[in-house]
């Protein structure tokens, strides 16, 4: 018998938010002022669900470890936030948002969970408009919208290329009104180190002031985990260089499951790394695959002139070029989604056909846009003689309106002119649709503890749309989470003040000390990068976008074997009563070289193909899809739970079966 | 690139600070400038040195978190980016750079060139929102019409991304740029008007309570704005604190 329990509630599933809402346990104001509840991260779900837990009139402590709380990195969401509010008029419906979600999650989301999240998508949009974000509007005064991947109608909200700084400094606003009133007390450059659990109840953190070094103790009726995804196990990411997965994988130690970690999103168009120095990757928007085609060359001698700098990519014969996802997937071409894109690139460049020094490089050329926009621009123009020079010149000028400022980005990082020579791109590390388990009230394994966002596991299944990561964290903070705590809460109000001077809290914290003083007392010789950049390698090289028996087991001893190492000759300079980033980086990697294992174990467990996860054994053998990916819905439609037992490779699985009632599951073709 | 790096050491607020000098060698022009000092962390780490403590987090020019003085100037010579978006093409091999944090009286150090900007967000405390509860049953999100001049005024506001550059390169060290985009974003949005006498009133206050300096209409700020927030909206706030100050009953 599982040990899982979604808490589903009964009905059909447009009726289920609203009589759960209409039937769960409400906390009187009065009460709400003697609760406490505890957020940790400050990103667009923590952010809000401070914000809004606040405002009920609970008293909030929040946690980031950024020197503001508006600096999370869901500032860096660049494209959109979807939204079923059909002011296109095309069409769009709760439902179709819904059944948008679940297939492009590939069929292992929680039905429940996603319908919820569709229905309270417009009432995002409302919201961030009273606060006073500055959506994108038109000539007429409202809002605009455009169209992203996977989808059929126009349903995404944006503000430039900046979406997701708008939406995260409207949170931290409504965060700012509440910390001005005093009902949200909020602990800048603060990183949480464990949760601490009285009588079987999530009742606290143990935090590390990273300015003094000071470890204090902080109490709560409840504790929200909102700390965002784990994509820097891999080291080099589009996430930020402090993103880490510490809250996450604390309260997996404690007892919260963890749920389907291999599920991770490796986005197609990002800058490739350009050396060993790189520290990170940047993305470049998706919206680009409109207009670029994606190439390498045929020969491998243009390939060797190319890397010798002998030849440049524009001197290649156009019968010389291998659009390969224009031949491997006619029908949708350089616009197949994001999955298959990545692995499509890793595929040519594992052959050796990769166009830079590093060898992980393709062409994202937009010199056919140029041509075809500037020829239409011609006619318009009446230029019935125009010179190629000509056509080109006006090309140039359509495609700097459409992406300019991409176009920009793109040059002051590579130092090299887009218009004039193809861009180089190649996938990344970008989300992490796996996370904490939560039942249909965010609440994880551990009662009183409530994993949002990013966070935890529940509403992207194996793959994420684009524009709807924003959409979840706002969902689950400002409109979901608010409600389903009161359930929680409704027996607490005669609690009382938790103490944290109790032996449970004392140990936490003889714990957490204990393990820092462990970390600068090896005194090794290698700094914490050299270990996670080799932990970084493995990930990628056997973890990342094709995966194998073989690879996943070799990596899962890898992994262990770092750690070892890591244990053993790790360099922490300085102490821990100061401002010591060593050390935070030291903690963080200590916890993705556990999680790196259980990501690995989970891959090797799951040997069906689906979303971001791609089994090299789970293939289609014939048929047009031969050589796809093969999803398989008899044995692997449940979610993986693990429970930790002391070491990553004694984790436990619990199952949590899928069923889908309201959507037929069926096979995703782009032949 | 073979460069030397002057550099800016303290031990923490209470101790006195000094400029140390430390050579490095093999710079790749291509890594980025967090990137050449996360080569100089790892080189002190292996010989057993204390790492030179510095802010960062994105490392895509949006999340605010990077400073750096370089050379005199906020986010160094190149325009239009932050420090981590800065690259090392900037500067030519056997170059001296100096690094410095950034210095206010507002902006304390805490370490190194790690300094403590809190007090932006205490600015914000004071008024940078709109007092609209999140209860999800506020009116339709096109109930009013937002005309697109003024929506588009209010964006171009709203991308500061709070760094203190202005405050760093200001002689008077005022961060009325930091603040008038905040104010003028509200300004320009008819859910912002609404408390927008209220809101310039209380957040110039904090701002003077902070220690920042007054502007002088020098302009440098604008300059070395990686964001390119615009002197108009300094502007925009004195004419918003004018009426304010004028009119209004407080």
């Amino acid at each position: 018998m599982s040990k899982l329990d979604s808490k589903i509630p009964e009905g059909p599933i447009k009726d289920k938010w609203t009589n759960h809402k209409n039937k769960i346990n409400v906390v009187n104001p009065a009460n709400k002022r003697l609760i406490d509840v505890i957020v940790v991260g400050t990103g667009l779900a923590g952010g809000s669900a401070s914000a809004s837990l606040a405002e009920l009139g609970y008293n909030v402590k929040a946690f980031c470890y950024q020197d503001s709380p508006r600096r999370a990195h869901s500032i860096a969401a660049q494209g959109g936030i979807n939204a079923a509010k059909n002011y296109q008029n095309d069409g769009d419906s709760t439902y179709r948002l819904f059944y948008d979600t679940v297939k492009g999650g590939d069929y292992r989301a929680r039905e429940a969970n996603v319908y919820r999240l569709a229905e309270v998508s417009a009432n995002i949009i409302d919201q961030c408009v009273a606060q006073g974000v500055p959506f994108a509007r038109d000539y007429g005064g409202l809002l605009d919208n455009r169209s992203f991947g996977g989808v059929l109608v126009s349903r995404t909200f944006y503000a430039k290329g900046q979406t997701g700084q708008q939406l995260l400094l409207g949170a931290y606003s409504a965060m700012s009104r509440q910390i001005g009133k005093g009902k949200i007390k909020m602990y800048n450059r603060h990183e949480m180190l464990d949760v601490v659990i009285v009588d079987g109840k999530a009742r606290g953190i143990i935090a590390r002031n990273l300015v003094t070094g000071e470890i204090e103790r902080h109490s709560a009726h409840a504790v929200v985990i909102a700390s965002g995804g784990y994509g820097n196990v891999f080291f080099l990411s589009t996430n930020a260089m402090g993103s880490n997965a510490s809250a996450a994988w604390k309260i997996h130690k404690k007892g919260a499951f963890f749920a389907n970690p291999c599920y991770t999103q490796i986005h197609p168009t990002c800058i490739p790394r350009s050396g060993d120095h790189q520290s990170k990757l940047t993305l470049m928007s998706e919206s680009l695959r409109n207009d670029g085609r994606i190439w390498v060359p045929k020969n491998m001698e243009d390939v060797m002139a190319i890397r010798e700098g002998k030849l440049k990519p524009t001197q290649i014969k156009e019968e010389d070029r291998d659009y390969y996802l224009e031949r491997r997937y006619p029908a949708f071409g350089n616009l197949v989604p994001r999955d298959v894109a990545s692995r499509a690139a890793k595929e040519r460049c594992d052959a050796g056909f990769g166009v830079n020094a590093t060898g992980e490089a393709v062409y994202l050329d937009f010199s056919s846009a140029i041509m075809r926009y500037g020829k239409e621009k011609a006619m318009i123009q009446h230029e019935t003689n125009a010179s190629d020079d000509r056509i080109r010149e006006l090309g140039e000028q359509v495609v700097e309106a459409k992406y300019g400022n991409l176009f920009q980005m793109y040059e002051k990082i590579t130092d090299q002119n887009p218009y004039k020579t193809p861009m180089m791109i190649y996938p990344a590390v970008h989300y992490t649709m796996g996370g904490i388990w939560v039942d249909y009230n965010l609440m994880t394994t551990i009662p009183g503890c409530y994993a949002a966002g990013e966070a935890n596991f529940s509403d992207h299944g194996a793959n994420r749309l684009g524009a709807s990561a924003l959409m979840q964290g706002l969902a689950d903070g400002y409109f979901v989470l608010p409600y389903t705590i009161g359930d929680y809460l409704a027996s607490d109000i005669r609690t009382g003040k938790i103490s944290t001077e109790s032996p449970e809290f004392e140990q936490a914290e003889k714990e957490v000390r204990g393990q820092l003083e462990q970390l600068i007392n090896i005194k090794g010789t290698k700094s914490v990068d050299y270990f996670h950049k080799r932990l970084g390698k493995v990930m990628w090289d056997k973890v990342g976008m094709a995966r194998n028996e073989k690879g996943l087991k070799e990596a899962m001893e890898e992994i262990r074997q770092i750690r070892d190492e890591f244990w053993k000759d790790v360099r922490v300079p300085g102490g821990m009563d100061e401002f010591n980033p060593e050390l935070e980086k030291a903690g963080r990697l200590a916890d993705f070289l556990e999680l790196g294992e259980l990501f690995a174990i989970d891959a090797l467990h799951r040997n069906e193909s689906c979303g971001g996860h791609f089994r090299e054994e789970s293939v289609e053998e014939d048929g047009e899809q031969k050589g796809e990916a093969k999803r398989d819905d008899k044995n692997f439609a449940y979610v993986a739970a693990w429970e930790y037992k002391g070491d990553p490779k004694d984790a436990v699985m619990h199952k949590e079966e899928l069923t889908f009632n309201d959507i037929e599951l069926k096979q995703r073709s782009y032949k | 690139m073979n460069l030397t790096l002057k550099i800016w050491r303290q031990k923490d607020a209470k101790s006195a600070g000094k400029m140390e000098t430390y050579p490095i060698s093999n710079v790749s022009p291509d890594s980025s400038f967090l990137e050449m000092l996360d080569l100089l962390n790892n080189e002190l780490i292996d010989k057993g040195e204390d790492p030179v403590a510095f802010d960062h987090d994105c490392r895509e020019g949006i999340c605010g978190m990077c400073s750096l003085y370089i050379n005199g100037e906020a986010h160094g010579p190149d325009r239009g980016v932050t420090t981590c978006q800065l690259h090392m093409r900037m500067f030519k091999d056997g170059d001296t750079i100096y690094i410095e944090p950034f210095r206010s009286k507002a902006f304390p150090v805490i370490k190194d060139l790690v300094v403590d900007r809190s007090s932006f967000d205490r600015i914000q405390h004071a008024g940078g929102f709109v007092s609209v509860n999140t209860s999800g049953n506020t009116q339709d999100a096109n109930a009013i019409p937002v005309p697109k001049r003024d929506a588009d005024k209010a964006f171009d506001a709203a991308t500061c991304i709070g760094c203190g550059a202005c405050v760093a390169t200001c002689k008077n060290g005022s961060a009325m740029l930091y603040v008038s985009a905040k104010v003028s974003q509200f300004a320009y949005l008819p859910q912002g008007r609404v408390e927008a006498t209220e809101r310039v009133l209380n957040m110039v206050e904090q701002m003077d309570k902070e220690g920042f300096g007054n502007c002088t209409n020098t302009g440098a700020c604008e300059v070395e704005c990686p964001k390119g927030i615009s002197l108009e909206f300094i502007a925009k706030m004195n004419k918003e604190y004018l009426k304010a100050a004028t009119c209004a009953e407080k």
